[in-house]
C-alpha cells in the first residue's frame, strides 16, 4: 500500500470523515489518493490553510471529535501556525498533517521547505517527522491518542513526499506505547475525601470553572454538584456553556470583564474549587489579591496547571468528570451534613445576589444601536440554542456577557490566544461537524477582515453560517484601552475603510443585511434566519461604547470600572 | 529561596528531544546552568543531567512541564547529600621552570592528570565536585590560566540513597 493510502486508511480507523484541508506540491500524492476516498472522506476545500486550522479547531470544539488538517509543506505548514497556537491555548484536540519536501532534500532549502517540525515544536502538544514509511501508521496512530488524551492539544505529523508514494504493507496498530506518557484520569481517593469535607465545611463556598469541565464533558456531574450544595458558580470565558447560564446558582464570567458578583464572591469566598481552569492573568487580575480570604482547591488534569500561579491546598489530579463523579460519590448518603451546609450558606448566596442587583450587566439604549442589544436579540430570537463562534475583542467579551449559554459547546472561541480571525472559519468547522444547527460568527468589523475570504468556502459547502458584524469602524478592544490608559491617543485604532458588507457578501455569492437603526435590528436577525445560505448582518453600532466592567490589567479584579 | 538543582531527565532517544527539552527551559524563562546528554544502557533511551537554578516554586513547574512533554520518561531531582555529582575541567596553564614545580604539588593534591604538554603550557584534567573543581582553577589562577574549559555536571543516586 502507498504511504498516502496508509494516512487515509488510518484516518478511517480514526474514525475521521472529515478533512479541512488546501492541496499543495507535496500533499499532491495525498490529494490523488483522497479521489478515491470521497464516499468516506469529506474533504473542505478552505481559501487559506489559517482557515484550515480554525475550521478543524471549531469543528473540535463543537463535536468534541478530533479535528484534522491536510496542507502543504513551506507556506502551506506555516500558514497554519496562528490555527495550531490557538487550539494548543485552549488544548483543543487536533491532527495537522503537512507535507514536506522529499527526505532526501530536507536541509538543501528546498522549494516550499521550512522546519515545520521545529516552527510548530512550541506550539503543539507533540509534533514528529515521519522519515521511514514503517513508522507512518503508528505515528498516526500515536498523534490520534496524543491530541485526544490527557490535556488534550494539536498534534503535527509532517510527512516527506517521497514517503507518501513509496509502498510498504499496511498493519494498524492497535494499541500505543508511550513510556512517557501516561495521562491521570482518577483523582487521588484521599485528595476527593479532603475536597468534600472541605467544601462541606466552607461558609462561603465558590465553584470557579473552566474549559476542562466542557472538555472532559462534565456539565451533568457538575450540575448535579452545585444543586446538591447550593455551590455559587463563575466561569471563565473558556468554561462559559458548561453551567446553564439562566441558572440562580450562575452568576457570570469573572475577571478583567467578569460580573460585580462574580469578582466580588472570588474575594470574599472562604474555599474556591477550580474546575478545570488555570488561573490565567485575564481571570485572575493582580495575583496576591486573587481568592485572598480563600482556600483553594484544584481540579485538572495537568498537574503542571496546578500552583503554577496561586497556592493550592488540595490539588485533585485526574478528569475532571471523573474526578466530580468520584466527589458525588464520597457526598452520597451525607445528607444531614449536606442540609446543615446549605443552610449556613443561605446567607452566602444571599450575599453574592444583593451584588447581582447592585450592579447587574446593563447598558443605556439611545437612538443608535447598541452592541449589546444585538446580542440579546441574537440569544432571544435564536432562543439559546445557537452555536456561537466570536471573534476577539469587545464584540467577543459583549458576547460572553450577553448571551446566556445554556450548552457545553455551544461558545467557540479564542480564549488563550485571542486570534482575531478565528470565529469565522471556527464557525464553519461548526456548521459541518452540526448540520442542523444555527451556527453565529459574532464579529468584529476588524476581526471578520482577517479571514473574510472563507465566505467562498461557506457559500461553495452550503454552509448558512451567519456573520453578525458589530461594526463600530474602529478595532473597538484597542479604542477602548485608549480611551482609558493612553489618554484618547487613538493611534491607529480606527478603521477609516472598510468594505461595503452587504456587497462584498453579495460579491461571494452569500446575502448581506444591513441595519442602522435599533428597530432594525429583530427584522435583521430574523431575516437572517430565515435564510438558508451564509448571511453577513452589517450592524452599524454605537462607535463609543465600550466593555464593562473592566479591570484594568494588574489591578485587583474587585477593582472594576463600572458603567 | 535561589538555589541550584540538578534534574536527571529520562528521555526517549529520538530526534529532536534535546530541541523539546531545551526550548521548554527557554519558552519559558528557566535558566539551564549547564547540561551534559548521552544514551544509557537501555536501548532508545538517553539520560540528561540538567543543571538549573531557582526557588521551589521554579522547580516544580520546570520538573512538572518536563513530565508534560511525550518524550519524558522520568524526571529525578539529585541532591548533594542523596547523589554523587562529578564535573570535569580542563586547564591550560602558563608552566615555566619556576612554576612547574607548583604546578605537579597541585595536580597531585587534586588528583588531577597532565594529559599535554608543550614548552610553555601544560594542560591538565580534574574530575570532581563543583567546589573542588572551583577551588581547582583558583589555586591554579596566580599561574595564568591560558584556556579552560569545563563539562557539565554529571549526577547518579548515591548508594546510600538506595540501602
Amino acid at each position: 500500500m502507498t504511504g498516502s493510502k496508509i494516512i487515509i486508511e488510518s484516518l478511517i480507523n480514526e474514525g475521521v470523515d472529515t478533512i479541512f484541508g488546501y492541496p499543495g506540491g507535496a500533499v499532491l500524492n495525498i490529494y490523488d489518493e483522497l479521489l478515491n476516498y470521497k464516499d468516506k472522506i469529506k474533504h473542505v476545500l478552505v481559501r487559506h490553510e489559517q482557515g484550515a486550522a480554525h475550521a478543524a479547531d471549531g469543528y473540535a470544539r463543537a463535536s468534541g471529535k478530533v479535528g484534522v488538517v491536510l496542507v502543504t509543506s513551506g507556506p502551506g505548514a506555516t500558514n497554519t501556525i496562528t490555527g495550531i497556537a490557538t487550539a494548543n491555548m485552549d488544548s483543543v484536540p487536533m491532527v495537522i498533517i503537512t507535507g514536506q519536501v522529499p527526505t532526501n532534500l530536507i536541509g538543501n532549502d528546498a522549494f516550499q521547505e521550512a522546519d515545520t517540525v521545529g516552527i510548530t515544536r512550541p506550539c503543539t502538544k507533540h509534533n514528529y517527522l515521519v522519515k521511514d514509511i514503517k513508522d507512518l501508521a503508528r505515528t498516526i496512530k500515536e498523534a490520534f491518542y496524543i491530541a485526544s488524551t490527557g490535556r488534550p492539544g494539536p498534534v503535527l505529523i509532517d510527512i516527506p513526499k517521497d514517503i507518501t508514494s513509496s509502498v510498504y504493507e499496511f498493519d494498524y496498530p492497535e494499541t500505543v506505547q508511550l513510556h512517557g506518557y501516561n495521562p491521570t484520569y482518577f483523582g487521588h481517593h484521599i485528595q476527593i475525601a479532603k475536597l468534600a469535607s472541605e467544601i462541606l465545611k466552607a461558609k462561603k463556598p465558590l465553584l470557579y470553572i473552566g474549559g476542562g469541565v466542557i472538555s472532559s464533558n462534565a456539565s451533568t456531574e457538575l450540575f448535579e454538584l452545585a444543586e446538591l450544595l447550593d455551590l455559587p458558580i463563575t466561569s471563565t470565558l473558556m468554561g462559559l456553556g458548561g453551567f446553564p447560564s439562566c441558572h440562580p446558582l450562575f452568576f457570570g464570567m469573572l475577571g478583567m470583564h467578569g460580573t460585580y458578583p462574580s469578582n466580588m464572591a472570588i474575594s470574599n469566598a472562604d474555599f474556591i474549587v477550580a474546575v478545570g481552569a488555570r488561573f490565567d492573568d485575564r481571570v485572575t487580575g493582580k495575583v496576591e489579591e486573587f481568592g485572598k480570604n480563600a482556600k483553594f482547591a484544584h481540579i485538572d488534569i495537568d498537574p503542571s496547571s496546578i500552583g503554577k500561579n496561586v497556592k493550592i491546598e488540595i490539588p485533585v489530579v485526574g478528569d475532571v468528570k471523573s474526578v466530580l463523579s468520584s466527589l458525588l460519590e464520597v457526598l452520597h448518603g451525607r445528607n444531614e451534613e449536606i442540609s446543615a451546609a446549605k443552610y449556613e450558606r443561605l446567607g452566602w448566596l444571599e450575599e453574592i445576589n444583593a451584588w447581582k442587583y447592585e450592579h447587574p450587566l446593563t447598558y443605556k439604549m439611545n437612538d443608535v444601536i447598541k452592541p449589546q442589544y444585538v446580542i440579546e436579540k441574537i440569544y432571544e430570537l435564536t432562543g439559546g440554542d445557537a452555536i456561537i463562534a466570536t471573534e476577539v475583542g469587545q464584540s467577543q467579551m459583549w458576547t460572553a456577557q450577553f448571551y446566556k449559554f445554556k450548552n457545553a459547546r455551544t461558545l467557540l472561541t479564542s480564549g488563550g490566544l485571542g486570534t482575531m480571525g478565528f470565529g469565522f472559519p471556527a464557525a464553519i468547522g461548526a456548521q459541518i461537524a452540526h448540520p442542523d444547527k444555527i451556527v453565529f460568527d459574532i464579529a468584529g468589523d476588524g476581526s471578520i477582515q482577517m479571514n473574510i475570504q472563507e465566505l467562498a468556502t461557506a457559500v461553495q459547502y452550503n454552509l448558512p453560517v451567519k456573520i453578525a458584524i458589530i461594526n463600530n469602524n474602529f478595532l473597538g478592544m484597542i479604542r477602548q484601552w485608549q480611551e482609558l490608559f493612553y489618554h484618547k491617543r487613538y493611534s491607529f485604532s480606527e478603521m477609516n475603510v472598510n468594505p461595503d458588507f452587504v456587497k462584498l457578501a453579495e460579491a461571494y455569492g452569500a446575502v448581506g443585511l444591513r441595519a442602522k437603526d435599533p428597530d432594525d435590528v429583530v427584522p435583521v436577525i430574523e431575516k437572517a434566519l430565515s435564510i438558508k445560505k451564509p448571511v453577513i448582518m452589517d450592524f452599524i453600532v454605537d462607535r463609543e461604547e465600550s466593555v464593562y466592567p473592566m479591570v484594568a490589567p494588574g489591578s485587583p479584579i474587585t477593582g472594576m470600572l463600572l458603567v | 529561596m535561589e538555589k541550584t538543582h540538578i534534574l536527571s531527565i529520562t528521555v526517549e532517544n529520538e530526534s529532536g528531544v534535546l530541541t523539546r527539552v531545551a526550548g521548554l527551559f527557554s519558552a519559558r524563562g528557566f535558566n539551564i546552568d549547564s547540561i551534559c546528554v548521552a544514551k544509557t544502557l537501555e536501548k532508545n533511551e538517553s539520560k540528561m543531567i540538567i543543571a538549573t537554578s531557582g526557588d521551589a516554586q521554579i522547580l516544580e513547574q520546570i520538573v512538572k512541564q518536563l513530565n508534560r512533554l511525550i518524550n519524558v520518561i522520568k524526571v529525578q531531582e539529585f541532591t548533594d547529600d542523596d547523589s554523587v555529582l562529578r564535573q570535569t575541567v580542563l586547564v591550560k596553564v602558563n608552566a615555566d621552570e619556576t612554576t612547574k614545580g607548583d604546578i605537579f604539588r597541585i595536580k597531585e593534591i587534586f588528583n588531577g592528570r597532565i594529559i599535554d604538554v608543550s614548552r610553555n603550557h601544560y594542560t591538565l584534567e580534574v574530575t570532581g565536585s563543583e567546589k573542588k573543581i572551583d577551588s581547582f582553577i583558583d589555586i591554579l589562577r596566580p599561574l595564568g590560566i591560558k584556556d579552560i574549559v569545563k563539562t557539565g555536571i554529571i549526577a547518579l543516586a548515591s548508594a546510600k540513597k538506595i540501602i
